[in-house]
């Protein structure tokens, strides 16, 4: 009993510590990549590279005057960013990370709680996640917000109709709601080099389902094309309009962290989680070569003669890189860190769409928003679904 | 799970499930707003839902969540029905107080 | 440790339950509705219907509770104004309730009830989602769909009676 409990405290401090740092620094690769898809430069000044800039961030909301706008009903104005950030923190507890391990002799999950409900568990929190932002903004009494809350909420529940399809043509497949159990069901290769995730597996691949996911997805973290409850040239801020200080950052918090929440579930669910791209021989010097290619590229770069100023960024990620390169190479550690190498590409690969879509498509009207929600995307996921359901009937796989 | 504690008989549960009825009776008999009565209804829908699973424990039978989970999807539809209604009367006599909605003809 | 839990949140269940009836703002009541919800969740964790709890905070604390508070805020009616009650409910309310309650611990402390069992939890894992689904698929199919046809209705019903506040 105890050692688990120890072990979990020690997961939850690793989690928690890796959770908060990815969403500070989403944040500056957010700025970063948009800056480049518009020919920009981005955040530069703070630190290297402006490597810097999310505790410049951090600093700059902790310490800004926290405003109480005067006509609020104080509690709800409080509970609402408290309520939104600590429920889109929850969900990463069930999501793993990795394969069954032993360090030190003692077995564990690379994942703080293995539930054997885990995705009924997420598709719970995020549909209670609607409550921080609809009090928050009933609560500032602005009109502004409350449209934004009115529209947040319509948009959520409308789309989550399609997510929870979408979830459930995956899950036909996999036969279990744990997570665990699920990207164990995506090993192995179909004709010796198709992976077997849930996009690629027969009887029915879930190519469809896993685009109706990712748009559903844009639409539940209201990101770029559907962010109508923040619509800035519409509705100011939208439901954080009154919102300054940590209170404004708890909502900003919130929003990434539900997209590393929906593209972690989209990598689990479609794209198996930490299984490998190629077959187990190969796919452990992926990594190794691809760290030594980025240090070949930061080198050259290195030599540029633009950057005759900054003598010192690129020769020391290039170290850095040779680092992980070997680190990646030492066949002691390679059961621990080459899933995890798998899980965070595909997962990093996900977040960047989501910023290359912010980068390039415009915003939808709102009626155009709710027409595709119901009359494209929604009767698309439920053909999707029965047809996954008929092939699965039709040709039962193992263990059904 | 721990030997050292006492583990607690159902019956506390159905006493639990007892009070939260009474007190969603109460609701319903002393409150005046009618989404305020409406919830308190949904409040002895719970309390009945944990009796259903209560004995679904003492039973070890699976009927007993069966039960629970019709009785809630009955009152999601009663909850947007209901809502309707709320909002139909609003709209007519603009007012959500239970005893001023007394006359059939507006 | 499930004794602890029980106690602390059936205390909650309680407390939020009391708050529902004395808050005079329907906003507030809608909440401590969600958060008896809540804690109803985690009693239902404890006599392993796991599948039940996580379904109770989908469908009631993220739909008709989404649908309570929106409702609210759309009609923004403010604080219930007191106003009277009935003297049937004044007088006879408080003392009816309290025989109604005393009447239920005597039937589930008495000897009518047969022997409750101890809850323990892990004892008894019949709640999973599998065997629900394996019940509701078989067994009780012709309830499932009779269900479901009356969720349809529902959903007409609701589209007609809002649909009057467009035109």
């Amino acid at each position: 009993m105890t050692p688990f409990i120890i072990a979990s405290l020690i997961k939850i401090a690793l989690v928690f510590a890796v959770f908060m740092t990815t969403l500070a620094y989403l944040q500056w690769i957010e700025r970063k990549v948009l800056a480049h898809i518009q020919s920009r430069v981005g955040p530069l000044r703070v630190g290297p590279h402006g490597l810097f800039q999310p505790l410049a961030d951090v600093f700059k909301l902790l310490t800004k005057e926290d405003l109480m706008p005067s006509q609020v009903n104080r509690f709800f104005f409080l509970l609402g960013p408290f309520l939104a950030v600590s429920l889109a923190l929850i969900p990463i507890a069930v999501v793993p990370f990795g394969p069954h391990i032993t360090i030190f002799g003692y077995q564990t999950d690379m994942q703080i709680a293995d539930l054997s409900i885990g995705v009924m568990f997420i598709l719970a929190a995020t549909s209670v996640g609607v409550y921080g932002i609809a009090l928050g903004a009933w609560a500032s009494n602005n009109k502004y917000s409350l449209l934004g809350s009115l529209r947040s909420a319509a948009q959520m529940v409308s789309y989550e109709l399609p997510l929870a399809l979408a979830i459930a043509a995956a899950l036909l497949l996999a036969n279990s709601l744990s997570f665990r159990e699920i990207v164990d069901n995506q090993g192995g290769y179909l004709f010796g080099f198709i992976p077997r995730w849930h996009v690629f597996q027969m009887p029915f691949p879930q190519i469809f389902g896993f685009v109706i996911f990712l748009i559903s997805g844009f639409a539940e973290t209201n990101r770029i094309p559907f962010d109508l409850p923040e619509a800035e040239n519409e509705l100011v801020g939208g439901y954080h309009t009154e919102y300054s200080s940590m209170k404004f950052a708890c909502f900003f918090m919130s929003e990434y962290a539900n997209m590393v929440t929906t593209t972690c579930v989209a990598t689990l669910l479609f794209l198996g989680g930490w299984q490998p791209l190629f077959p187990a021989p190969y796919s452990n010097w992926v990594p190794v070569a691809l760290f030594i290619l980025f240090a070949l590229l930061s080198l050259n770069f290195a030599q540029n003669p633009i950057r005759k100023g900054d003598k010192y960024s690129f020769p020391v990620i290039t170290v850095l890189m040779v680092v992980l390169a070997v680190l990646f190479a030492v066949p002691a550690l390679q059961p621990y860190i080459t899933p995890l190498f798998w899980f965070c590409s595909k997962v990093g690969a996900l977040l960047f769409t989501f910023i290359w879509v912010r980068g390039t498509l415009p915003r939808f009207r709102y009626d155009q928003l709710m027409r595709f929600a119901w009359s494209f995307l929604f009767p698309l996921a439920m053909l999707n679904m029965l047809v996954t359901a008929l092939f699965v009937a039709l040709f039962p796989g193992k263990g059904r | 799970m721990n030997p050292s504690l006492p583990s607690i008989p159902l019956s506390w549960y159905l006493l639990l499930s007892a009070v939260l009825f009474t007190l969603g009776v109460a609701g319903f008999l002393y409150r005046k707003n009618i989404i305020t009565v409406f919830m308190s209804i949904e409040l002895m829908l719970n309390a009945v839902n944990l009796s259903f699973i209560a004995f679904a424990y003492q039973w070890r039978q699976v009927e007993g969540h069966i039960y629970a989970f019709f009785v809630m999807v009955v009152a999601a539809a009663e909850a947007a029905v209901g809502l309707a209604i709320i909002l139909t009367i609003f709209k007519n006599r603009a007012t959500l107080q239970i005893d001023d909605v007394d006359s059939m003809k507006l | 440790m499930d004794t602890v839990l029980f106690i602390v949140f059936a205390a909650v269940a309680v407390a939020c339950a009391v708050n529902l009836i004395l808050q005079k703002h329907p906003i507030s009541s809608a909440l401590s509705l969600v958060g008896v919800m809540g804690s109803l969740a985690v009693l239902y964790l404890l006599l392993g219907a796991e599948f039940m709890a996580v379904t109770q905070i989908v469908v009631y604390a993220g739909a008709v509770m989404v649908l309570f508070v929106f409702v609210i805020m759309l009609l923004n009616t403010g604080q219930e104004t007191g106003g009277g009650k009935s003297w049937f409910a004044q007088v006879a309310g408080l003392p009816l309730l309290l025989a109604f309650i005393a009447l239920m611990g005597l039937l589930i402390c008495g000897p009518l009830m047969p022997r409750l069992r101890a809850v323990q939890f892990g004892s008894w894992h019949g709640g999973t989602a599998r065997a629900i689904g394996r019940a509701i698929f078989t067994d009780y199919l012709l309830p499932f769909e009779v269900t479901s046809v009356l969720v349809l209705i529902a959903i007409l019903g609701a589209v007609v009676l809002a649909r009057k506040e467009i035109d």
